[in-house]
């Protein structure tokens, strides 16, 4: 499983390991140098501090003589300040120093020095030995020189420098991690720019993404139009499902109505015909509960991303009543229209959704010969739709209560209807950020409905 | 570190253990039952004050205070007797212990306060600087003026031998350690001390272990000259002289300064107190007005502007003459000039 | 009326047709689109009933292929509820839609509203003695008296007008001019019988009532 860290910050976490790496090996190989160098530098010293001792060395009547130069300590004195120790012996018996510091291991080749790191008096000492065969009346007499210092100098230089080093190893690390956030948020930048490509769609777009991409996010973004041609492959699919399910069941139902229908005709008694009544009433109820509770789960379906189309309830308000026209004509009721120029945003399907619900629970509900009246307003920042009926109005129960789903109004019997109508012009209100006003109408006995929804 | 043995074999410094030559000793009680013992080569009454002032900010400290010379002093502290501050004008000497372990560590504020040239390592610590001089009585000098360099020096000596038979002294190189650093030094610096010194061997010269003797010959008149005497001392003592014909003189070719220098031993048991004691000899050290402490401070300004020579350099190079071999090659021939 | 349904469902085709039929308008049945391709080409129609689901494709795919050969008015039967398919339906070049299960009455209300929208048609005129009735617009002309019905009078007229001398019962009536969902009583059909009676007499039109069985027009 691939941990939910970003990319940029495993980015960042990569380079900058990489610069950790780095810069300990910078460290390191600058500490090395640093102590090599210092430690090369000491051993020159010592080398020349021995040298200069054994130059002195003579034969003085046949007796090996030598003086130690005052510059023989004193240069050792000038690199650090650290103790100094010295052994001369001639034959290997001791002229002067410290007995006891460790000779050369081996004989040293006359003129060559050797160096080794010695435990002296408690602290680690580099010697420096240097051989040199005097002729001591008719012998020649090896006389070494030894010279030691301890190492405090060295280890503080090394010290010092690799301080140094880590310091610009650390300031290197920084600017660095510094960089590779820089570095993975640059980089990142066409995968941010693709995701926000994606994330701008409206929700039933499911075209291809046709941008062009880092040949690295070819593949991501092959894989995504892939995606969403199956997405919408799926949804056709299902969309037709849907179709075939309701084609299926609807077209029976219309059969068994128009025969219904027909039998009425030629029903001769009034039970029959009663009973035929009755079916008829059933099927219209299951068709328009059915297409309710669609209208009802793409309400559900649309709001959860809301289109924000800018639109003229006006314009929405006339094209709606003029599908209602002919329902209305048949019980010679008027829709009388009275628009003014509204805008909103938002999705014109829902809108006309929920204005269909209600103009038909207006038109179902009012007497004949009656008149719906259709008034469209827009107010500094609201817009509102009032359809005003002369039907039976709400009846005693609480209007806020009808717009609940399945609730019918107390007086509404013998209409067919599912109670779902206010409920859908309710949901479809309050996802604009609007609301549903139920109330009596004013100029008459029936319902005025108010839609109210923020201006655009 | 102790069982060691040593073989740096001084010829003259090899003596016997623990039995050392202790001048003088004085104990100043205080209230508590610490203490601390102190081994120095300065005289007592010069340290005197010091001991006073520090005992009264530490009254419950008793102080123990042993003069010996330099040479002394060394072997003491190599013999491992139980000193808790060891204070010497032989930096050479001194150098020598802390170079071979016979000296601890320590740091404070103060210590870190001094200039590098008055320290080496965390081991050696100066709280004086004081010039070498030269002392004389102007009655010889006649219409002389006042000698100001070597080459005066070594012509006057030249020109009225009479004035200076059996009254030129100077240090005993081979018994005062303080001697034969200055002469070292000298000898390495200008080859004038040669010469001056064979002027010097030729007018039968007396040789004494301590300037303040000498110091105290050329005011009674016995000697014409001193050479190479602590200017501290000499200031010193003929502060209290009305005599104004004894002057003291620096030369000025060349001047050793020396720097009287403090270690903790190695082995000292009351190490806080030492600290103490050493925070507050580097505090008058560092004083910065010419209080009327009998030594003068380690301001370095006023050094050089008096000598036109820095101190004498601590470090390993001021061992190369305590080498035996060299050490024996050099008072070959000191003796061979003075002793003709 | 001449009516092309264009519908894959036999049975229900079969009982449209019958069911038109009753109301006096010829219907030819197409069960293809290939079908309906072949009726167009031979006969012409006042309307199509055209439905969205065919073996052979898609209805609306038909209508915005041959909407620019095709005049007639077109009403499509959809089995869909939803907004976005009606919408979709008018956007394809169809005059009108219905969902099944339609109710006939409004199926006729629409298909006026439809044929109103195209001009009228003076070939539905009825003759009612000396007057000339027209069902789509509901009015009664003779020579420079015009009379204005309302729907339910033209409806009620309509039925006796289609069928000369026959007797209607009040349940009859009530069944071809109301709805199903709306509980009516047959004393509605005596008010609208009575305001009918009110509008057309000066016309020398008048509806007998026959005791005992019900209404019947007299054009004499």
């Amino acid at each position: 499983m691939i941990p939910q860290i970003s990319i940029g910050r495993r980015l960042t976490a990569l380079l900058a390991g990489v610069a950790a790496v780095l810069s300990l090996l910078s460290w390191s190989m600058v500490s090395g140098l640093a102590r090599q160098a210092a430690a090369q530098s000491q051993d020159n010293v010592l080398a020349a501090s021995a040298t200069t001792i054994a130059e002195t060395v003579r034969s003085e009547q046949g007796e090996v003589r030598l003086e130690l130069p005052y510059s023989a300590f004193s240069m050792l004195g000038a690199i650090s300040e650290d103790r100094v120790f010295y052994k001369v012996t001639a034959g290997g018996t001791l002229l002067t120093g410290y007995a006891d510091l460790p000779a050369p291991r081996a004989d040293p080749a006359s003129g060559r020095i050797t160096f080794q790191t010695e435990d002296y008096l408690g602290e680690a000492v580099r010697t420096a030995s240097v051989r040199r065969n005097v002729l001591a009346g008719t012998r020649a007499v090896p006389v070494d020189v030894t010279v030691a210092q301890t190492l405090g100098g060295v280890r503080a230089i090394s010290g010092q420098l690799s301080r140094t080093a880590a310091g610009l190893s650390i300031a290197f690390f920084i600017v660095a991690v510094g960089l590779s956030a820089l570095a993975a948020r640059t980089s990142l930048r066409p995968l941010n720019s693709f995701a926000q490509a994606v994330s701008r769609r409206g929700p039933s777009d499911l075209r291809p993404l046709r941008r062009d991409t880092p040949s690295e996010l070819a593949p991501l973004r092959s894989a995504l139009n892939r995606l969403m041609d199956r997405l919408g492959q799926s949804i056709r699919r299902s969309e037709d499902f849907i179709a075939e399910a309701a084609h299926r069941v609807r077209t029976p139902l219309a059969t068994v109505r128009t025969q219904a229908e027909i039998a009425l005709r030629s029903a001769p008694d009034a039970d029959a015909r009663q009973r035929l009544r009755q079916i008829i009433r059933a099927v219209d109820e299951s068709s328009r509960s059915a297409g309710q509770l669609l209208d009802h789960a793409t309400v559900a379906f649309r709001a959860e991303d809301l289109a924000q189309d800018r639109m003229d309830l006006g314009v929405l308000v006339t094209q709606t009543a003029a599908a209602l026209e002919p329902t209305a004509t048949m019980k010679d009721i008027r829709l009388e229209l009275d628009t003014a120029p509204a805008h909103v945003n938002g999705d014109a399907v829902l809108l006309d959704s929920a204005l269909r619900n209600i103009l038909d629970n207006a038109i179902k509900y009012s007497p004949e010969e009656t008149t719906v009246r259709i008034k469209v307003r827009a107010a500094e920042k609201t817009a509102r739709i009032t359809v005003s009926d002369d039907g039976p109005g709400l009846g005693d129960g609480p209007a806020r209560a009808l717009t609940g789903r399945f609730c019918r109004g107390s007086n509404t019997e013998g209409i067919i209807g599912s109670g779902l109508g206010l409920t859908i012009a309710a949901e479809v209100l309050e996802a604009h950020g609007g609301q549903l006003d139920l109330g009596p109408n004013p100029e008459g006995n029936g319902t005025c409905v108010t839609f109210v929804l923020p201006s655009a | 570190m102790r069982h060691i043995c040593l073989a740096l074999c001084l010829s003259v410094l090899a003596l016997p253990g623990l039995a050392q030559e202790i001048e003088a000793r004085k104990v100043y009680p205080g209230t508590g039952d610490h203490s601390l013992r102190i081994i120095s080569t300065a005289d007592l009454d010069v340290f005197h004050p010091y001991i006073l002032a520090f005992q009264k900010a530490r009254p419950d400290l008793t102080v123990e205070y042993s003069v010996a010379s330099s040479v002394e002093l060394y072997k003491a502290i190599r013999a491992e007797a139980e000193y808790d501050l060891a204070l010497s004008s032989a930096m050479d000497l001194q150098m020598q212990l802390a170079n071979d372990g016979f000296a601890q560590g320590y740091r404070s504020t103060r210590t870190d306060a001094l200039p590098d040239w008055a320290r080496w390592r965390d081991l050696i610590y100066a709280f004086t600087a004081e010039p070498a001089v030269v002392v004389l009585s102007t009655k010889v000098l006649g219409d002389r003026p006042l000698p100001a360099t070597r080459q005066d020096l070594i012509n006057l000596l030249r020109t009225h031998p009479d004035r200076f038979v059996n009254a030129v002294g100077t240090y005993d190189v081979r018994e005062s350690g303080l001697g034969y650093l200055f002469a070292t030094q000298e000898a390495r610096s200008t080859d004038a001390y040669w010469r001056l010194s064979e002027v010097m061997g030729r007018l039968l010269p007396r040789l004494f272990c301590c300037s303040s003797q000498m110091v105290e010959e050329v005011i009674a008149g016995d000697l014409a000259l001193a050479y190479n005497v602590l200017g501290s001392y000499a200031s010193e003592r003929l502060a209290r002289e009305t005599d104004d014909t004894i002057r003291i003189v620096r030369m000025e070719d060349f001047a050793n300064v020396m720097l009287r220098t403090a270690i903790i031993p190695a082995n000292a048991r009351n190490t806080d107190d030492a600290g103490a004691m050493m925070d507050w000899l580097l505090e008058v050290g560092l004083r910065e007005s010419a209080d009327a402490w009998p030594l003068p401070p380690l301001n370095k300004s006023s050094a050089a502007a008096t000598t036109g020579f820095g101190p004498i350099r601590l470090g390993p190079a001021l061992m190369i003459y305590l080498d035996p071999l060299n050490r024996r090659a050099f008072l070959e021939e000191w003796e061979n000039a003075l002793e003709q | 009326m001449r009516y092309l349904l264009v519908e894959d469902n036999a049975e229900l085709a079969d009982s449209v047709v019958k069911r038109l039929a009753m109301d006096g308008h010829a219907v030819d049945h197409a069960l293809t689109l290939a079908d309906a391709d072949a009726c167009l080409r031979t006969a012409r129609y006042d309307l199509i009933l055209l439905d969205v689901m065919l073996p052979d494709g898609d209805g609306r795919d038909f209508l915005a292929r041959s909407r620019a050969q095709i005049e007639t008015p077109v009403i499509v039967l959809t089995a869909r509820a939803q907004v976005s398919d009606r919408v979709g339906a008018l956007n394809q070049g169809a005059d009108d839609y219905i969902t099944k299960p339609f109710d006939f009455s409004e199926l006729e209300a629409r298909v006026r509203a439809v044929l109103r929208r195209r001009g009228g048609s003076a070939r539905n005129e009825i003759t009612l003695g000396t007057a000339l009735f027209d069902p789509m617009s509901g009015n009664l002309r003779l020579g420079e008296d015009n009379v204005a019905l309302r729907n339910r009078e033209t409806r009620l007229l309509e039925v006796f007008a289609r069928h000369p001398g026959q007797t209607f019962s009040k349940g009859q009536l009530l069944d071809r001019l109301f709805s199903f969902d709306a509980d009516v009583t047959e004393n509605a059909i005596e008010v609208y019988v009575g305001r009918l009676r009110r509008q057309i007499g000066p016309l020398g039109l008048r509806i007998e009532t026959v005791r005992g069985l019900g209404y019947r027009l007299e054009t004499e």
